[in-house]
């Protein structure tokens, strides 16, 4: 077997799901993920990401309508064993009827590999997911870590035409999730492989997703770059779901934005009283002649890389700030804020 | 550690209810192998009714073996799809249908019996072959194999690991083989063993339905107790029990290994 060609893109039409009981998981969605795009469906519990991946993968058929396209093939109609899908569970679902090697060849055997063939395939993926040791393990045997690692490599061994992971690393403790999920980064843009991923967790998003897709209500809300989501959220929802987000009250008067701590130069439209956005590390704590903004400090968290502030006296609620400085504040202590004018976002909604 | 006199007379009760229970067993043993049980072990031990009883009952007994590997073979073919079902789909139908297949273990055995022989007892072909208790003994024993595999499947999510294999290529047939029977083998395993234990101790049914061709171990041994003597009735209990004793060390063995299995990855 040849090591994967580029991936193939995937494309959603009008793919809307009505359950059962006539509740709406999946509102009408189209979308598309390129060849070789890693795109993370991300979002509370209950939004619809694993309604949507269970569309993708053929597990669930969308109501009458919708359209999932592989490439140029319309595969709405296959069921999943005949998709050629890769999927990864939260759960790993490994067969514990079988050991580690004979679940990584469960695939090619179903294909219909021939055994010389498949046992070369299945060095190959214990070589690259490093659990070489663990061939002959029971899948009871193993810890998280290395379930996720044989889930993986049994859902690449078959090269998938799409790579369907469903929360994987959630059942993972922190410092494990961390690890695995730059290698799952790393691993996903060397093979070229399209996947879809579903998490709720957002650093989990930032850190793997080409794109990020928000889900609220069974909708797509942002499907953006996680840099333009992090920092040009469209909805306050996004705004509010990724990251800490300050949220203020100003007036617009003579070309500045009048906050009860100050002023911040303004050039953009709006006249009267608005609600500008920013984020905590926008926020830059400067010397008494480059103030813009005065507050005091209300409460402090040191992070190890950062320490967060919130600082009460600037607007109409606490100002969460982040620094990297190595200093020392105290409470009650005056500190001097300067924001750039063009980190300020505004919402429509 | 010392032990305390209230485990002495903990142990000595226990002693005595065992006793109390093995004994008649032994009694039974006894006199399978005594010349004259009337003027005990002194009269001299023989294997004279063993041979007896093989003369006289021999085709029971393998009657008795071949309608319980019938029966296992008809539970296994119905009841673990009938499981899969009920567990995959659970809901207030499949309760229902659960409740209604544990009916035959409820209602006395000659009442279904009757009812088998008054539906079926006109098809002179059926009534006379062994087949017919074959339909009583499915009809008896097919909850316990539900029941068993079910307990199984519940104890573990094998709809994930279908749909795992189904993302793999495996069509129905191939995931049903080979995922959701091997990881449910412990059940099928137990459930087999209670079946062909039951199938072979049956009595009730099997004394309504059987006619002097068809009878089985059971029915035999209540012919010879009525109608011979004392020694061939032990004797061919002996036999009962070499038969029935090793199924029943078995069903101990994967009964409980089952239990230690629940909440595997």
């Amino acid at each position: 077997m040849s090591t994967p060609g580029p991936g193939t893109a995937i494309r959603l039409v009008d793919c809307a799901k009505t359950s059962p009981n006539g509740t709406r998981a999946l509102q009408r969605t189209t979308l598309e993920i390129a060849s070789g795009e890693t795109v993370v469906f991300l979002g509370p519990s209950g939004c619809g990401k694993t309604t949507l991946l269970r569309v993708i993968a053929g597990l669930e058929s969308p109501d009458p309508g919708g359209r999932v396209f592989f490439d140029d093939e319309d595969v709405t109609v296959l069921p999943i064993e005949r998709r050629n899908v890769g999927m990864v569970f939260q759960s790993y679902a490994l067969f514990p009827n079988m050991n580690v090697e004979e679940n990584i060849a469960y695939g090619l055997k179903v294909h219909g590999v021939p055994p010389a063939q498949r046992a070369q395939r299945v060095d190959e993926m214990l070589q690259m997911m490093q659990i070489g040791e663990l061939r002959e393990r029971r899948v009871t045997q193993l810890s998280g870590g290395q379930r996720q690692r044989v889930a993986l490599a049994r859902a690449l061994a078959v090269q998938p035409r799409v790579l369907l992971l469903d929360e994987p690393l959630t059942a993972l403790d922190a410092l494990l999730r961390e690890r695995l999920r730059i290698e799952l980064d790393v691993l996903l843009h060397s093979l070229g492989v399209t996947a879809a991923y579903v998490t709720h967790d957002q650093g989990e998003a930032l850190a793997i997703g080409d794109r990020i897709a928000v889900m609220n209500q069974g909708a797509l809300v942002q499907v953006a770059s996680p840099r333009e989501i992090y920092y040009r959220p469209r909805s306050r929802f996004v705004a509010d779901f990724i990251g800490t987000m300050n949220r203020v009250q100003g007036t617009v008067r003579d070309g500045a934005l009048e906050l009860p701590g100050g002023r911040i130069p303004w050039n953009q439209e709006a006249v009267g009283t608005i609600e500008v956005l920013f984020r905590p590390n926008d926020v830059r704590i400067v010397a008494e002649s480059e103030a813009q903004l005065r507050g005091k400090v209300a409460q402090k968290f040191f992070l190890g890389d950062r320490t967060r502030l919130h600082v009460s006296g600037v607007a109409d609620r606490m100002v969460v700030v982040e620094t990297s400085e190595h200093r020392e504040f105290s409470l009650g202590q005056s500190v001097c804020l300067r924001i750039e004018p063009d980190t300020l976002l505004r919402l429509r909604e | 550690m010392g032990r305390t006199r209230n485990f002495y007379l903990q142990l000595g009760f226990t002693l005595l209810v065992c006793a109390f229970l093995i004994l008649p067993v032994l009694m039974s043993i006894v006199a399978g192998f005594t010349e004259n049980f009337f003027i005990g072990v002194k009269s001299g031990l023989t294997l004279r009714w063993i041979v007896v009883v093989w003369d006289l009952y021999a085709p029971t007994i393998f009657r008795s073996m071949y309608i319980a590997l019938a029966t296992l073979a008809v539970t296994l073919v119905l009841g673990v799809p009938t499981a899969y079902v009920l567990a995959k789909r659970p809901g207030l139908v499949t309760r229902l249908i659960e409740e209604f297949l544990v009916l035959p273990v409820a209602i006395p055995g000659l009442a279904i019996a009757l009812a088998l022989i008054l539906t079926y007892g006109g098809f002179r072909d059926f009534r006379t072959s062994w087949m017919f208790i074959l339909v009583g003994h499915v009809l008896y024993t097919l909850p316990f194999m539900v029941r068993s595999v079910l307990a199984v499947l519940s104890s573990f999510d094998f709809r994930i690991l279908e749909e795992s294999a189904a993302s793999l290529g495996a069509g129905f047939c191939r995931r049903f083989l080979g995922i959701v029977v091997p990881n449910a083998r412990s059940g099928i395993v137990a459930g087999s063993l209670t079946v062909v234990t039951l199938s072979i101790g049956e009595f009730n049914l099997t004394w309504m339905l059987h006619t002097p061709e068809t009878m089985t171990l059971p029915v035999g041994l209540a012919d010879s107790y009525a109608s011979m003597r004392l020694e061939i009735g032990s004797a061919y209990t002996l036999v009962f029990f070499v038969m029935i004793i090793p199924l029943l060390i078995a069903l101990q063995r994967y009964g409980t290994q089952r239990i230690k299995k629940v909440g595997r990855a």
